[in-house]
């Protein structure tokens, strides 16, 4: 690993060594076909299209934008959940786009993934315990039954869920349990990574608080690292260290959470921000918005130019005929694509 | 302003084959003229099936609607026949739904949906039916809106969608609108989109509107009064600057804390309501929220468990009695702090 300053994405003062995952490049394009018996691809989704970002040992990093955008995408492509079309992702070191077999498997006990709905991500036909220490029985872990099931149990009562529930089914828990036992899965191999894709927003609000409060708890505990994907601005402001905006498959602003918030540049972040409401009668009366008109374009043909220019409220000639602008610093770690900044 | 409508001793129950849900337990509340109602709640309060008891859908069985009166214009739509509500349904009343995608006809075109509604309350033939049908959806933005009358639902994203369902609500100059928690499908640039324009057609039409939605924020911008359902009761009701200025029920305490804040960077650790929502297949003896109350927790309060706390006007400086809420602790005397 070198240990040169990269010159995208970081401080004066971090170095690649601090990095636990670098993503370059990053693409993931999902064909269309068309034909019944001569299956051709006949143009492609371009879900995620050139994303380039790294992630800090022990921070938190933000993934936010609109449904379609992109980011859950990216925050499974980065787990060769789905393989990248082009690009890299290199985690500890290690780059995992060309990986594959038991070397990958193995990197998979140090990454995890945390899902939305904890309806759909739990096996009605396995109880908690077996949920639970599956990822251990796969990467042979704890061969004693009487071991892993200890463990287990602190797993569980570490999440806060009563270990006496281990041989309970998912559907015997409310939404805010299930996604305990959906964190206990992920913490069971001991990963120093884990995605969050949207976490919370499938839970009551009473209960949303219970679980953020537990992941930042169990980050301090075990120093972990994680990719926090979700549209809830709000909780990404509370819980992130740093934020990424996407749009339409590519990243449009990117620094610390409290630049980014106070101090938007983008006009998608901008209006992004102002969409967003606060629970505070006072603030909303006197509160200016910037409503963008129409709807995210379709990710199979975006626009010729830069991505926003078809909702942009501040766009010149230069954004329908100049694609990509590039990320450019404006301020010490915050990035901007924007043809109007410079 | 006179009161357009007015809920009284609301209870609505289901009858299931796991057991009866207590789904609304005794709902009282009034609604002035041209007033704007938001209702919040988390899933299971009662805030959806409130509603519906209002505008006579509760499905039966297994519901049924087993006490109280929906007094609206000086009836009571809950002993009407079916024929008579049904002339009141989409005339005088009219509701916006959540999931725009399912609560259209796929196979009808929009057009056939919006001019149901024009023939039967208006009597309008087809020519005039389509012609005000484009005219409302143009007034909701919906671009080149005569031919897009002959599109079916999937061809519109769902922010069109949910103003074609607005445009249909719209269609007969409703006098109370219900928004079932019409934006929480939607994105927030659609979302705020959607809210900007209710807000302005809500004027323009002169109507009074409930707007029901777990997320306060939304209804910080948009409501005039805002009523905290919980368990199936009121837990508190008053303008939306009482509420959330001056909360005095636990429960409204921490839902506000457990809410991160868009403009504050939120150092500090969300306060969390500890517990799960109630089971609704029991009705409970006390107050609803008391499993989960720390105020009860800290005070010892027996109270709680035993008897149900009515709903009890909070003194303010101004003298109205607008602010009510349904407590036994008084946790103004700087309790909540305490805790």
């Amino acid at each position: 690993m070198s240990s040169q300053v990269m010159t995208a994405g970081n401080g004066s003062t971090t170095t690649s060594n601090d990095y636990i995952l670098e993503v370059t490049d990053l693409k993931k394009h999902f064909p269309i076909s068309a034909g019944i018996v001569f299956q051709r691809q006949v143009g492609a989704v371009r879900a995620v299209d050139g994303v380039s970002f790294h992630v800090v040992r022990g921070e938190t990093l933000g993934l936010v934008g609109e449904s379609g955008c992109g980011k859950s995408t990216t925050g499974r492509t980065i787990l060769q959940l789905y393989r990248p079309t082009e690009g890299s992702v290199k985690f500890e070191g290690q780059e995992l786009s060309t990986m594959a077999g038991n070397d990958l498997r193995q990197m998979r006990r140090r990454m995890q993934i945390i899902f939305q709905d904890p309806f759909a991500s739990l096996n009605p036909r396995m109880t908690v315990g077996s949920i639970v220490s599956e990822p251990l029985q796969i990467h042979k872990i704890y061969s004693n039954k009487k071991e892993r099931q200890q463990y287990v149990e602190q797993l569980m009562e570490k999440v806060g869920l009563n270990p006496y529930f281990i041989n309970r089914y998912p559907h015997e828990f409310s939404g805010g349990q299930r996604q305990r036992i959906g964190i206990a899965r992920a913490l069971a191999l001991e990963p120093s990574f884990i995605v969050a894709d949207e976490p919370i927003s499938a839970l009551d609000v009473s209960i949303q608080a219970q679980v953020v409060n537990l992941m930042e708890e169990l980050q301090d505990e075990l120093n972990l690292t994680y990719l926090f994907i979700a549209h809830d601005l709000s909780m990404v402001r509370h819980i992130c260290d740093r934020v990424a905006v996407m749009y339409l498959g590519k990243i449009v602003e990117l620094g610390p959470v409290d630049e980014v918030y106070e101090n938007p540049q983008h006009p998608y972040t901008q209006a992004l921000l102002s969409a967003v409401p606060v629970p505070d009668p006072t603030v909303e009366e006197n509160r200016q918005r910037i409503i963008i008109t129409g709807d995210l374009p379709n990710p199979a043909s975006p626009p010729v130019g830069c991505n926003f220019n078809t909702r942009c409220p501040v766009s010149v000639d230069l954004c329908y005929e100049e694609p990509d602008p590039p990320l450019i610093e404006v301020q010490p770690d915050h990035f901007v694509s924007c043809h109007r900044v410079t | 302003m006179g009161v357009i409508l007015e809920v009284r001793d609301l209870v609505v129950r289901f009858y299931t084959q796991e057991g009866t849900v207590y789904a609304v337990n005794g709902v009282s509340y009034d609604l002035d003229e041209g007033e704007t109602l938001g209702i919040v709640g988390e899933s299971g309060s009662g805030k959806s099936v409130s509603s519906l008891a209002v505008m006579g859908l509760i499905p039966s069985p297994p519901g049924k609607v087993e006490a109280g009166s929906v007094i609206f214009e000086g009836r009571d739509l809950l002993q009407l026949k079916p024929d008579q509500m049904r002339l009141i349904r989409g005339k005088e009343i009219a509701m916006i739904f959540q999931d725009p995608m399912t609560s259209l006809n796929p196979v009808l075109t929009i057009g056939t949906q919006i001019t149901e509604s024009l023939k039967l309350h208006e009597g309008m033939s087809t020519s005039q039916s389509r012609k005000r049908a484009a005219d409302l959806l143009d007034m909701v933005g919906i671009p080149d809106a005569y031919r897009r009358l002959d599109d079916y639902p999937h061809q519109f994203s769902g922010g069109m969608r949910q103003r074609v369902m607005i445009a249909m609500g719209l269609s007969c100059n409703p006098k109370l609108l219900i928004a079932d928690e019409p934006t929480t499908a939607l994105d927030v640039t659609i979302q705020a989109q959607i809210i900007e324009l209710v807000k302005a057609l809500k004027d323009e039409f002169n109507m009074a509107m409930i707007w029901i939605t777990h997320d306060l924020g939304v209804v910080a911008g948009i409501a005039d009064r805002i009523q905290v359902m919980y368990g199936g009761r009121i837990m508190e009701s008053g303008s939306s600057h009482e509420v959330f200025g001056d909360s005095r029920h636990p429960y409204t305490v921490g839902l506000l804390g457990s809410l991160p804040r868009l403009d504050s960077s939120g150092e500090e650790k969300l306060t969390q309501i500890e517990g799960s929502p109630p089971d609704m297949h029991s009705e409970p003896d006390g107050c609803p929220f008391a499993p989960r109350c720390d105020i009860r927790e800290h005070l010892n309060l027996e109270k709680c468990w035993v008897e149900r706390p009515p709903l009890e006007t909070v003194p303010n400086a101004s003298g109205d009695q607008s602010h009510v809420m349904s407590c036994w602790a008084d946790i103004s005397e700087g309790v909540a702090e305490n805790v």
